[in-house]
């Protein structure tokens, strides 16, 4: 078989295609979507000599297989995991050679949450407004991966990279998270404000790409009533009804109803992606640049 | 006009109606349009307009602290006709709340002129204004599970066509066969912020 294309052995836990995501539609009630720890999906692309804008593999916890119709040049990063070719142990974080017709086994994340798959020629399903990324809140974008799915994949524009290993950063023993406050933070009383910068909290099990929750000391509004609904950005801490401030990911809602009590700076996000459940959480006010 | 700051590169922009929050937006997609402004999303809500993706936050919102409104855009454009059978279950309700028969909630809504404040929920989602107040109408108790995709509902003081089907809160009056959604369309989205909108009935609306 010659055909440039990557069959779904094992869907894992939750795998989706990603890329730079579709920002620029918010005003149409549309997230922007993408990779979740973009610099991994950077690093997987750079490995495999793609651009950065082709779309990836996004695992979940438990990873996926696949097997490749092509020969194929594959990279994968972010959550640390075993990797396999046809049951044979090959590098992490590397460019690794997958001959037509053997199985590329990306398995569960040893620690972190979210491995990237990258592939020379990257993934080419179809685009939605620009994108190919899944977004799992208005479903726009490829369904995720089921056993049985075929990939197309794209031709490969660049050579691979030649290192052995790249530097990345391990997955956080403890997130802690730069906010500026506001826009909404005159909606908590001032021990609320105090208790969100300065109380541990830990990740909920809940968590997943429109936002990452938290378990811990609950917010206490300092007036009732509903705010009428404003835009959100990426990396917005909503506070509902619960208390539990809520961290707004690449799939988030573009308008909400909850005040935002402050925002996570985008460089901070990265870590977020791969934060497991029980995960401590600071929040920490510093000053706007 | 209040700006407030939003993490390093957004800004939110209150303003005091939602007539204001629509002709601050006409008016910042005017300036991107002229290049006067470098913004990657412009997002108009209820009450205010997101600015995201600025290169000099700070500089906009000192400009925008100095600015005055301008007035409302007029309403111009074609209007977009969507066709409404009323025959949605929440309609006796939405009656009783008006004060009218029910075939007159039909006539009043389907002689209003409407208009796209905002999107959101759901691609293709608009929260259209235009009726009075006093036809105001509060949320269901207890939201549905399903509401059918071209379900057209009442919530507060705004009208919205149900692009897909999902979990809802709103008054249902309206059933349409209009396509809110279509990503392999140009534009996909029927209604964006501006547009306005007349709803026909597509059948008489009966006498009683």
């Amino acid at each position: 078989m010659t055909d440039r294309a990557l069959a779904v052995v094992r869907a894992g836990a939750l795998t989706t295609v990603q890329d730079l995501g579709r920002p620029g539609h918010a005003h149409l009630g549309v997230p922007r979507s993408g990779a979740l720890d973009r610099p991994a999906a950077d690093l997987v692309n750079r490995l495999v000599g793609n651009p950065p804008a082709a779309a990836v593999l996004e695992t979940t916890l438990n990873g996926c297989a696949v097997r490749p119709r092509t020969t194929v040049t594959v990279a994968v990063a972010g959550a640390p995991c075993r990797v396999t070719v046809d049951g044979r142990p090959v590098a992490w974080d590397a460019p690794v050679h997958v001959p037509a017709g053997a199985l590329l086994d990306v398995g569960p994340a040893v620690s972190g949450v979210r491995s990237y798959v990258g592939v020379c020629g990257g993934i080419t399903v179809e685009r939605v407004l620009g994108s190919r990324s899944t977004d799992l809140l208005s479903g726009l974008g490829p369904p995720p991966l089921t056993d049985g799915t075929v990939l197309p994949l794209g031709r490969p524009t660049g050579a691979h990279a030649r290192v052995d290993v790249a530097p990345q950063p391990a997955p956080p023993a403890e997130l802690v998270l730069r906010v500026t406050l506001g826009p909404r933070d005159g909606w908590f009383t001032p021990e609320a404000v105090r208790a969100f910068v300065s109380r541990p909290y830990r990740v909920s099990p809940a968590s997943n790409r429109i936002g990452l929750r938290t378990e811990g000391p609950a917010l206490e509004r300092a007036r009732p009533g509903e705010l009428p609904s404003e835009g959100m950005v990426l990396g917005a801490v909503q506070v509902p009804p619960d208390g539990r401030p809520v961290v707004f990911l690449a799939d988030h809602p573009t308008t909400g109803g909850y005040p935002v009590i402050a925002v996570v700076r985008a460089a901070d996000l990265p870590a977020v992606a791969q934060a497991v459940p029980g995960t401590p959480v600071r929040f920490v006010a510093v000053r706007r640049r | 006009m209040r700006v407030l700051p939003v993490g390093e590169d957004a800004l939110l922009v209150e303003v005091s109606s939602g007539d204001e929050a629509q002709a601050l937006h006409a008016e910042l997609l005017r300036r991107r349009a002229e290049g006067s402004l470098s913004a990657r999303e412009i997002v108009p809500a209820a009450r205010t307009v997101l600015l995201d993706g600025l290169d000099a936050p700070a500089l906009v919102a000192a400009e925008l602290t100095a600015a005055e409104l301008p007035p409302a855009p007029p309403r111009a454009g074609e209007a977009v006709e969507i066709p409404v059978r009323y025959d949605g279950p929440d309609l006796a309700d939405v009656a009783a709340h008006w004060g009218v028969p029910e075939r007159e909630v039909a006539r009043i809504h389907a002689q209003t002129d409407f208009r796209v404040a905002f999107c959101g929920f759901a691609p293709g989602f608009g929260y259209l204004t235009g009726l009075p107040p006093r036809y105001d109408v509060p949320r269901r108790a207890t939201p549905r599970t399903a509401v059918p995709a071209g379900s057209v509902a009442l919530a507060g003081p705004y009208t919205g066509v149900y692009p897909r089907s999902s979990p809802g809160g709103w008054q249902l009056i309206g059933t349409t066969d209009a396509v809110l959604w279509d990503h392999t369309r140009v534009p996909a989205a029927l209604l964006s912020p501006g547009t306005r909108v007349r709803f026909v009935p597509v059948e008489p609306v009966g006498h009683s």
